[in-house]
């Protein structure tokens, strides 16, 4: 079977600096990949290698047995969390409606069939109590469960998801994570998952990319959380405790790696 | 003059009928526009470029100076000034606070230029107030059909545009990973608003485009966040401005300018007091019970490890 994902010899660089190279990876459908790595470490930019919008330094990458191209429609998007102002003439319904139909050129003549789709959608994430609210007054949370409903809406292979629990409570990161998981089993489409912190989606995870210092590790998280591998990645003691099934990373060198101080590192990795 | 002289001057229907009958073609022009601004009013309201279409207008407003001086068309004139000025917006700023300093760059010197233009026109005074203040009166067949004939096309682009439009311009990065040209959407953006100013320059002036391609489109939005609410009100509000506007001056000899602004913040005011009323209520469309406050964004982030 063909992988949704392929990387062969694949390598990405900023003026002299690589961010990555040499990175071979493949993803089965039905297979959820998580991107760990410290800011600046590139994890964003593997996204818009995937998104097309991106060209890498080196190598190939396909996705669904295709070189990447903008715009697929194999492909769902999850953006970060950022909010709207008060007063975007945008409901919770007419975000979602934004994925079925966003792209298309015209106005849009079919709105019942529009409507049923994004009714659909809404019910499948549990945000119909809020169809009508205007975006700007929603939560984090809720935000993101509309985003889930959008990325959905082409019944996408590829879900790419950009550190979509971002600030977001521990509730909201449960239930945005699980409905990610949920249409990677239960549809089979794979995920790419990047995140800064695993324990959210630990329970998820199939595989892991670390990517950190130019290199990169790909294996399941027994195999490349630990202190050997974390250690050699950053070129220093980096010590890998597992507690109740949950994975803390003690002593990294780069101190933001780990913690939530920089809600954009996202948005300035690759500019 | 006294207050009721004053009064007489501004609000003056002698003879009604009669002067109804002459300005019909005016009366279209205004519907004409209304209904251009109000539609291209939601998309400047939702690309945040309030800003520049007031530089636009000041660089249009150059250009029919020039066209005056030169004694060249007038529309063509402004025409050129304003997509000139709308495609270099558009090339050049393409972050907010870069279009803001350019725009505060070229309207200066666009206004400049265009009072040179005028105290070098030795022509009749009225023709030089009428590009800043508006002068629907005067509006033939020939210039109606123009101006119709441009505003169709400027509506039909839209359409074309509107859904992408709408996407890059209220979920940009959004729009771009779904493969939206959001840049060249932007450009063409920029030269329908410029054609678009130039038309509302014809009747309302150069100073008060804002009137026509903001306010309405502003208050709009100030009652409703329904897509297609937004842009239903805001044309109403636009061509009840307009053609409101040029009804109540038929009589006077004030140009048509204070008459459509005035209605059209009455408007704006009356909206916004709505809006206000409703958001104290917490009248927000939300069925069911709501989820916990915990859920705002930014504040609530997961503790590491």
């Amino acid at each position: 079977m063909t992988p949704v994902v392929s990387l062969r010899g694949a390598g990405l660089q900023f003026g002299q600096r690589a961010l990555w190279k040499d990175l071979d990876v493949d993803l089965r459908a039905g297979e959820f990949l998580a991107v760990l790595g410290p800011n600046g470490s590139g994890k964003s930019s593997f996204l818009k290698v995937l998104l097309g919008l991106q060209r890498l330094h080196s190598g190939t990458a396909t996705v669904g047995g295709r070189p990447v191209e903008r715009g697929s429609r194999k492909i769902g998007y999850i953006p970060q969390q950022k909010s709207f102002a008060a007063d975007t003439p945008l409901r919770a319904r007419d975000l979602v409606a934004l994925g079925v139909d966003g792209h298309r050129w015209g106005l849009r003549l079919n709105s019942r069939i529009v409507n049923e789709r994004v009714d659909g959608l809404l019910d499948l994430v549990g945000a119909r109590d809020y169809a009508k609210v205007p975006v700007g007054q929603l939560s984090g949370g809720e935000q993101q469960r509309l985003r889930v409903a959008q990325a959905l809406a082409t019944e996408p292979e590829l879900l790419l998801c950009d550190e979509p629990l971002l600030s977001l409570d521990l509730n909201h990161q449960q239930a945005v994570s699980a409905l990610i998981n949920r249409q990677c089993r239960e549809r089979n489409s794979a995920v790419v998952f990047v995140t800064h912190e695993i324990n959210p989606v630990i329970e998820y995870v199939d595989r892991v990319l670390y990517l950190a210092g130019g290199r990169f590790r790909v294996g399941t998280p027994e195999e490349v959380m630990t202190t050997e591998v974390l250690s050699d990645l950053y070129n220093s003691h980096v010590e890998v405790i597992r507690a109740n099934g949950r994975i803390v990373v003690v002593g990294l060198p780069d101190a933001t790696t780990h913690y939530h101080d920089d809600a954009h590192s996202g948005v300035e990795e690759g500019h | 003059m006294d207050f009721g002289d004053i009064l007489h001057t501004i609000f003056n229907f002698e003879d009604y009928g009669e002067l109804l009958a002459l300005v019909q073609n005016s009366i279209w022009a205004g519907a004409v526009l209304g209904l251009l601004g109000g539609l291209v009013g939601t998309f400047v309201m939702k690309r945040d470029l309030a800003f520049a279409v007031h530089g636009i207008s000041e660089l249009s407003f150059a250009g029919a100076a020039f066209a005056l001086l030169v004694g060249a068309d007038i529309i063509f004139g402004s025409l050129a000034g304003s997509v000139a000025a709308a495609l270099l917006l558009g090339l050049m700023g393409v972050r907010a606070r870069d279009k803001n300093s350019i725009i505060g760059v070229i309207m200066p010197f666009g206004l400049g230029l265009g009072i040179l233009f005028l105290a070098l026109y030795q022509g009749r005074a009225a023709n030089k107030f009428g590009l800043l203040t508006g002068q629907i009166v005067s509006v033939d067949t020939v210039q109606l059909q123009m101006l119709a004939g441009t505003a169709v096309v400027v509506m039909i682009a839209l359409a074309i545009l509107w859904r992408p439009l709408n996407f890059a311009s209220v979920d940009p990065e959004m729009a771009e990973a779904r493969g939206v040209p959001v840049r060249g959407l932007a450009i063409a953006f920029m030269v329908l608003l410029g054609i678009s100013v130039a038309l509302s320059i014809q009747i309302v002036g150069a100073l008060l485009v804002l009137a026509l391609l903001i306010t309405p489109a502003a208050a709009a939005l100030r009652v409703t966040t329904s897509p297609r609410l937004v842009v239903l009100l805001s044309v109403l509000f636009a061509t009840a401005s307009t053609v409101g506007g040029i009804l109540l001056a038929l009589g006077s000899r004030i140009p048509i300018s204070p008459y459509v602004t005035t209605l059209s913040f009455l408007i704006y005011v009356v909206c916004r007091i709505i809006g206000n009323v409703r958001t104290k209520r917490g009248i927000n469309g939300r069925t069911g019970i709501p989820l916990q406050a915990a859920g705002r964004p930014a504040e609530d982030r997961a503790v590491a490890g």
